[in-house]
């Protein structure tokens, strides 16, 4: 076998994946790969109207075609509704659609092509219904409402909704409305971002089985088994009990697959036809009916004193939700939440509306509201720094969050490495050497700067730590490792732990029937909440090892130490000593019994402090535990298109401290890459409600020759209080300042502030011709 | 199946199929009657690049390719880029280099990533970056920002004799 470089294999080291082998020889199995014995496969009829009422179903052709096993519509769908926060979605339309690509029936047959076929024969009977196509249209008095029951609707906080806003959130400090008297410059602008596609190479998919008890097992590309679970239980009423969901190799979520997609519909053609039943969409399925980033507009406030001190600022969002709630109202609380930005701004207000509309649902994607919020607020502090002709790094300097600052709300921030961020970026840049930069003849190139921060605590988690009779060591968490190597970290994690090299610890995949609970991989959150469960569980693990060899030597137990490569000994007297083998054999068959550790723990630190601000509607009672960022791109500008490229950027990331330096630099990387597709070219086009360009050739994702090669990755390492060796979070990080500093940097270039994205050639052209402000 | 029996040479080895149709792909091929389930299908559209494999050396996207003209051609997938008659578990020194450069994430572009840049390390010369990105443009890569598959492409094109 090649080896590969694993000299060094614990906590700082930049160990290969663990499953690095596994797919680069192709044998990584995801969704689409697997087949069971049996099994059929499906395919979806999907509404062609943006909102209809269903008056019956013609499926007699369909069932007709050979091969066809069974063909369900909304009327074989139990009445259960499923929705992280608003219990809105049943599993398959029913009684109306409400965007174009709704699933309306589904089919299940010996091949995808029969399949496809016969759902292409179902006839449906529809009564069209006026359509709200966005927010505007779906806040006016004559809308039409997409949904009636939504006063009924079971939800997870104290939503505040009517008519069409799904979620109204607002929260504040200080006293916004006369502090702007106190300052000596204000702007004000309006900002537009617009549905940005996740585009994980991989489709969305799943695969369901019924066993002889007709009990079910699922796997699915997802971020979440449990998340998968609720989703599919609630939406068919099924006891938990009674569903078992795993989980291939996931080929990349950003935030696309940890709520449902195509779940429930092969569970419940499995519990029809007994038989395993297979549903992959194709990609303009999976670009018109999965999810997406949701196209806000903002307007934002900001006010300084002469100095630069921030006084105050007013921001309102609104929020396109789609047609149904989603993590939509995660994604408006989140944003409000970072709309103050890691400074001090002692007067401060943030409101915003979520609005149901009668297209595709909109949902979570790296960064969760953040990166629009920031592309405003960012685009402020550069702007307050022109008007009062200072540096916008020293602006930012100046008002960054001092230590034992709260967050916006009152949450508590405990490590803060901003200052350290802004002045890496600074010095890597050369920033001292003036905005506008040298640039070839016909271009323009100027550097632009954008900071942030993002949280990595929130919900539930829990690890289980086992030593097998030999004394390697099983983990288990229930963390789904979407690609982005939470598996390889968590390992590193338990294996420094516990001073055993990562390859005597195997690391299970997660299964709601033998893992703890995982809420999932999202938010930034598996290195920092997860792996504050491993270290726990191993810590248990730990004293369990001691406590054998206390027994064993007749010592104290704080005599002992683990020694590295699986050993515990005295302190003190290297010839006393036990291997985990020696230790854990005696549990196994002498004494004490298998040695396991667990622990589970849910975030619970508030967001809010009733004392400091008034929060309504805010979904997140408890989140927080910072991870800071300075971004600083060069930006070139082609004078005759007006297209723009960055061609090198610094990109400093306060994660606490980096157990496996390469992915986090992956991470910062990749996450620059993709806001660099959402500051420049992506863009879902919708005619009226529909996806005017549901395919790869019609939406624009950034190849390897629209990234910058140049990406300068500094980590910095302020190291957290309670985070696992000081970690926190990375996932989300590196792509929330993107559209904020390379939009600074068009600004420096052209001379012109640009509020809505994507920053296209022609938009940049025309900012350069007209010049002055865009408003 | 219904259509015409064709024999492809996949790996090195015939590989009869017994009925192909005049629309069905060699993507289609290789995943559904071969089980070689390395190449991916990302968009099915020849987008994304997920799907490459080599034809006579050259890379090609397997989705848009019908498995009908692919008689007597030689296919190279993921799965054959470790030469046959290698010891078990053996990489080629791109496949290391990425395993090795972090290079790889989801690693669900990487076998259409690896086909491409194999074809470009068929040329003996040290690549620049610049090459290797040029070469790599045809695969999407939505995770890693493509700087550490490029470093480890390039890294593989030095390492040539």
């Amino acid at each position: 076998m090649t080896p590969l470089d694993t000299s060094a294999t614990g906590v700082g080291a930049s160990l290969p994946r663990l499953d690095a082998r596994e797919k680069v020889t192709g044998r990584a199995q995801y969704i689409a790969d697997m087949v069971r014995p049996g099994m059929l496969h499906a395919a979806v009829h999907a509404s062609p109207h943006a909102h209809a009422r269903i008056l019956g179903y013609d499926t007699a052709e369909a069932q007709a075609v050979p091969g066809v096993a069974c063909v369900l519509t909304g009327d074989d769908f139990p009445d259960g509704r499923m929705g992280a926060f608003i219990k809105d979605e049943p599993a398959i339309a029913k009684g109306k659609v409400r965007y174009p690509g709704e699933p309306v029936a589904v089919v299940a047959a010996e091949d995808e092509e029969t399949a496809r076929r016969a759902a292409a024969l179902i006839r449906v009977d529809y009564e069209d219904l006026p359509v709200a196509a966005t927010p505007e249209e779906a806040v006016a008095p004559d809308a039409p409402l997409i949904h009636e029951g939504l006063a009924d609707y079971f939800k997870v906080f104290p939503a505040i909704c009517g008519g069409n806003v799904a979620s109204e959130t607002e929260l504040s400090e200080g006293d916004v409305d006369a502090a702007w008297a106190d300052c000596d410059v204000i702007v004000e602008g309006d900002f537009e971002t617009p549905a940005q596609a996740h585009l994980s190479i991989e489709p969305v998919g799943a695969l369901a089985e019924v066993d002889a008890e007709g009990r079910v097992t699922l796997w699915s590309a997802n971020q979440s088994v449990f998340r998968v679970q609720a989703n599919v239980c609630e939406a068919l009423q099924l006891p938990m009990s009674k569903l078992r969901c795993l989980t291939p190799k996931v080929g990349a979520g950003f935030g696309n697959k940890m709520e449902p997609h195509v779940q429930p519909l092969v569970v419940q053609l499995a519990l029809r036809t007994g038989r395993p039943v297979k549903l992959i969409l194709n990609r303009t399925e999976d670009f018109e009916t999965v999810r997406a980033r949701h196209p806000f507009k903002i307007r934002c406030k900001t006010g300084a004193k002469k100095d630069g001190t921030l006084v105050a600022r007013e921001l309102t969002a609104v929020l396109d939700c789609g047609a149904y709630g989603d993590d939509s109202p995660g994604v408006l609380g989140y944003s409000l939440l970072m709309s103050r930005g890691p400074y001090r701004i002692p007067h401060c207000r943030a409101s915003g509306k979520l609005v149901y509309t009668n297209r595709m649902r909109f949902g979570a994607f790296r960064g969760f509201g953040n990166p629009q919020v920031t592309f405003a607020t960012e685009s402020q502090i550069d702007e307050i720094a022109g008007r009062l002709g200072m540096d916008p790094l020293d602006l930012r300097l100046k008002n960054r969050m001092q230590p034992g600052d709260r967050w916006f709300g009152g949450g508590d921030v405990a490590s803060n490495g901003l200052a350290e961020c802004i002045e890496k970026a600074r010095e890597a840049s050369d920033w001292a050497r003036g905005r506008a930069l040298p640039a070839p003849p016909g271009k323009r190139r100027a550097l632009g700067v954008a900071a942030c921060a993002h949280i990595s605590g929130l919900l539930a988690t829990g690890a289980i730590v086992r030593l097998l009779e030999d004394g390697s060591v099983v983990l288990n968490t229930g963390a789904v490792d979407i690609g982005q190597g939470s598996d390889t970290v968590l390992t590193q994690m338990c294996a420094s732990a516990l001073k055993v090299p990562a390859d005597r610890v195997a690391t299970a995949s997660p299964d709601t029937d033998g893992s703890p609970y995982n809420w999932g991989t999202t938010a930034s959150r598996v290195t920092y909440t997860t792996g504050r469960s491993v270290v726990a569980a191993a810590d248990k693990v730990a004293e369990q090892i001691k406590r054998h060899a206390s027994e064993i030597f007749e010592c104290a137990v704080e005599d002992l130490e683990l020694r590295d490569g699986g050993r515990v000994g005295i302190k003190g007297v290297p010839d006393k000593e036990l291997s985990f083998f020696e230790v854990s054999g005696r549990a196994h068959w002498a004494a004490g019994g298998p040695i396991v550790g667990t622990d589970t723990w849910v975030y619970n630190q508030p967001s809010v402090d009733p004392k400091r601000a008034i929060a309504r509607g805010l979904p997140f009672p408890q989140i927080g535990v910072y991870s800071f960022g300075c971004m600083i791109a060069a930006v070139e500008i082609d004078e005759t298109t007006g297209k723009a490229d960055v061609v090198e950027v610094w990109s400093a990331m306060d994660v606490g401290k980096a157990i496996n330096p390469g992915s986090v630099e992956g991470q910062i990387e990749g996450g620059f890459v993709q806001g660099m597709g959402f500051a420049l070219t992506e863009e879902m086009v919708f005619d009226g409600p529909r996806l005017a360009n549901p395919s790869m050739m019609d939406y624009k994702a950034p190849t390897s020759l629209d990234a910058p090669f140049d990406i300068h990755s500094i980590i910095v390492e302020a190291a957290e209080p309670g985070g696992p060796f000081g970690a926190k979070g990375i996932g989300e990080i590196g792509l929330v300042p993107v559209p904020a500093a390379i939009a600074n940097a068009v600004a420096a270039a052209i001379g012109t502030r640009l509020r809505r994205l994507p920053l296209t050639p022609e938009r940049v052209l025309d900012g350069m011709l007209e010049g002055g402000d865009e408003d | 199946m219904t259509g015409e029996p064709v024999t492809l040479r996949v790996n090195g080895a015939e590989r009869p199929v017994a009925a192909v149709a005049p629309w069905t792909t060699l993507l289609t091929v290789l995943r559904d009657e071969f089980g070689l389930t390395g190449a991916k299908r990302g968009c099915n559209q020849g987008v994304c690049g997920a799907c490459t494999v080599t034809i006579d050396g050259e890379p090609v996207r397997s989705c848009l390719s019908l498995a009908l003209n692919c008689a007597d051609r030689d296919i190279v997938t993921v799965e054959g880029l470790v030469p046959a008659g290698a010891p078990a578990g053996a990489l080629a020194p791109v496949q290391q280099a990425l395993a090795e450069g972090n290079a790889v994430q989801c690693g669900f572009c990487t076998p259409g990533i690896l086909i491409s840049a194999h074809a470009l390390l068929r040329r003996n010369a040290p690549l620049t970056v610049d090459e290797v990105r040029a070469g790599l443009s045809g695969n999407l890569c939505r995770c890693s920002g493509y700087k550490k598959i490029v470093e480890a492409v390039a890294r593989a094109s030095e390492a040539r004799p």
